[in-house]
């Protein structure tokens, strides 16, 4: 393989007509890459917190995300037992060891953290960012916030705090390299799964989660 | 897969006679076309954008080999292995020697182009390695065993009906009377057969629509969740992508997304973005152990120092090819190969070579919908140009056409004769048509005409309009 290695180099340097890039120009390129800078960001991208808050629902239920404004983060587990009433679920979750501090059991709810298996019809995570530009919720993975919540249940729920509201997706790296160790996984949800593989039809719900439901908590 | 693309003119007819196909083909038209002039019309920066995301690809492609290797070593620090590749064959090897080691029966797969161009499906299937396709529209054509006719909407050429005969095949233990009328039923019913397989699946095989060296992160968008589900859920994963997707920077990434789904099915974005950095955390509750990027040249290099380079700044949105009047007439599958339209005209040639492909840079009719519409401002146009040039020059043109050819050069050099010729032919091809307006056969163009109708002069040639006004 390492052979192929060289080759692979040498020939991308054959075409460019030059050798290995002098270390001037190496140093040049690793700053770009160390001092990323944003290019353009769209307008919409940009603008007070509360205008951004306004565009993100907005986006987000465009891309057929339930929005519902809760009050604080506190009043969550609340909000999603009256969710799995309405839709007739039984009172169970799988949700994000982030969110391990809330009262579950005080809302009714039995919540089990950590990833999700096949049986969990529904999680329950928290929201890295979201971003005002189209309606996208940013989450990361990490021990308190295992990946697979976010794919296999059929209900997808994820908690924004408004303050972590962003105009667009740079604002988002930004906090996120400033956050640390870069997590394993980044995925930014814009709706619930869907396909138009079938003569062109747009069908919520393939492999993915089939609603998602996005509480935007004001407070703490 | 063998280039069926030297048959371009019998498949393009009998495409074209396919009323399954034409169907599916306006749809195309309808939906896609329609749905991303409105994406753009909505975002006033998207030309900026467009300039942004050509300057920061020629960037990056003029500096490859160091965002390459910056790329190796954050995957490596991340605890993930890179497999450099020369070739498909390499690829295949690499892939499979990993699928070994882990002791794999099935591998489920997201959605990649470059596993369909160097046709990893068979060659893993003849090894021992059940490959599974979860996008819907590669699982329906995998049961189908056929080839994708579009690179973003795989299935695009069947109907309703034929999905439900590929399953009521596929899918054992159903009642076979059961009601498959309804594309959500059909849905529901391939998602189900896939929970298991996701669940079962020892490793996973993703594509990547961007490499990203600040981070070492491999990028997949998809809309169903199912890439998520394939990179996540099993014990190893293996991305398979080629050298021209690495862009330095996360910043550089956004603005790429910020042009694909648009400029692809006109959607502001996909539904999930994920950026993938190397394998489980030590204390991570769910993710891959294992972490795999097999890199693959594949002819990219060799494109990098010639006339095609622009062609490497490809993102593969599909926009080109639901913009062509060709691809609308006559579908994927008639190019005869994995990439369809201009970009597959100008990429196949490339990748597997002029003299199987010699007929698909004819394939076009220059009109220059496909540069309008491409997001990284490739010139398409050009490029078919270049290949047509270079299929003359080594002779992999009929003698007729280079005798034509060679008549015509030495008719335009004298202005005198090409005058009198022409007035001649407008005069005589007017009679042919009889007030049709249109001609199905031409004398001495027969094989031209054979795949085309050619529209008939309509009044004197553009030199006698010109002197006539001037007399006036
Ligand atoms: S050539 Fe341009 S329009 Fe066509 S698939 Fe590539 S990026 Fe998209």
């Amino acid at each position: 393989m390492s052979d192929a290695r060289a080759t692979i180099l040498d020939s991308v340097r054959r075409a460019l007509r030059r050798g290995p890039p002098p270390e001037t120009l190496r140093a040049e390129l690793d700053r770009r890459m160390a001092e990323p800078r944003p290019n353009v960001i769209p307008a919409r991208g940009k603008g007070e917190p509360a205008e951004l808050i306004e565009r993100f629902a907005a986006m987000a239920t465009e891309m057929s995300a339930i929005i519902e404004r809760i009050p604080t983060a506190a009043a969550a587990p609340a909000a999603v037992a009256r969710l799995l009433a309405e839709s007739g679920l039984p009172p169970q979750v799988a949700a994000a060891p982030a969110l391990s501090g809330l009262d579950w059991t005080g809302a009714g709810l039995s919540a089990r953290f950590g990833a999700a298996g096949r049986g969990d019809a529904v999680s329950v995570v928290p929201a890295f960012r979201a971003v005002a530009e189209t309606g996208t919720c940013i989450v990361r993975s990490g021990p308190d916030a295992p990946t697979t919540l976010n794919f296999l249940p059929d209900l997808h729920v994820v908690l924004v705090r408004t303050a972590d509201v962003v105009g667009a997706y740079e604002d988002a790296w930004k906090a996120l390299r400033k956050a640390g160790a870069w997590p394993r996984t980044v995925t930014w949800i814009t709706g619930p799964s869907r396909t138009a593989d079938i003569e062109q039809t747009l069908l919520l719900g393939a492999h993915g989660p089939r609603r998602l439901h996005v509480l935007l908590a004001d407070g703490p | 897969m063998h280039p069926t693309s030297r048959r371009f003119a019998a498949n393009a007819r009998a495409a074209m006679a396919d009323p399954v196909l034409q169907d599916a083909l306006a749809r195309l038209k309808a939906g896609f076309r329609v749905k991303r002039a409105a994406a753009v019309a909505r975002l006033p920066e998207f030309e900026a954008l467009k300039a942004e995301a050509r300057a920061l690809k020629d960037h990056t492609l003029a500096h490859l080999d160091h965002y390459l290797e910056a790329f190796e070593a954050k995957v490596v620090e991340t605890g993930g292995t890179v497999h450099w590749c020369r070739d498909g064959a390499e690829a295949k090897a690499a892939v499979l020697a990993i699928c070994r080691a882990a002791g794999a029966r099935t591998a489920t797969k997201g959605k990649s182009m470059v596993a369909e161009e160097i046709g990893l499906n068979d060659f893993l299937e003849k090894n021992g390695v059940i490959p599974v396709e979860t996008d819907l529209g590669e699982y329906i054509i995998q049961l189908r065993r056929e080839p994708p006719s579009h690179i973003v909407a795989p299935a695009i050429h069947l109907n309703r009906g034929q999905v439900a005969d590929a399953f009521r095949t596929a899918h054992g233990g159903r009642p076979p009377d059961r009601d498959l009328e309804e594309p959500r039923v059909l849905l529901d019913e391939a998602r189900e057969e896939m929970r298991a397989r996701f669940l079962a699946a020892d490793v996973g095989i993703t594509g990547a629509n961007l490499l990203i060296a600040e981070t070492g992160s491999t990028v997949i968008v998809t809309n169903e969740g199912n890439g998520d589900l394939t990179q996540t859920l099993p014990r190893v994963h293996i991305v398979l992508a080629t050298i021209d997707k690495v862009v330095p920077t996360l910043d550089d990434a956004a603005t790429i997304l910020r042009l694909l789904a648009r400029s692809a099915t006109g959607q502001e974005l996909s539904v999930y973005t994920t950026f993938s950095t190397g394998p489980r955390r030590p204390d991570d509750l769910d993710g891959p152990e294992q972490f795999h990027v097999v890199l693959l040249d594949n002819g990219r290099s060799a494109m990098l120092g010639g006339q095609f380079r622009d062609m490497l700044r490809c993102i593969r949105c599909g926009a080109c090819i639901n913009h062509c009047p060709v691809y609308g007439a006559v579908g994927g599958h008639a190019y005869g190969w994995v990439y369809p339209g201009p970009m597959g005209s100008v990429l196949s040639p490339a990748l597997v070579g002029l003299e199987q492909t010699a007929k698909l840079p004819d394939a076009s009719t220059l009109c220059g919908r496909c540069e309008e519409v491409c997001p990284m401002s490739i010139p398409l146009p050009a490029l078919l140009r270049h290949w047509r040039e270079h299929a003359f020059e080594r002779h992999l043109k009929p003698a007729r056409e280079r005798l034509g050819l060679a008549l015509w050069s030495f008719a335009a050099s004298r202005p005198w004769l090409y005058r009198a010729v022409t007035r001649l032919a407008s005069w005589g091809l007017r009679r042919l048509a009889r007030g049709t307006g249109r001609l199905a056969r031409v004398p001495l163009a027969g094989g031209w005409t054979a795949a085309r109708d050619l529209p008939a002069p309509s009044g004197p040639g553009f030199l006698d309009q010109w002197r006539q006004g001037k007399r006036r």
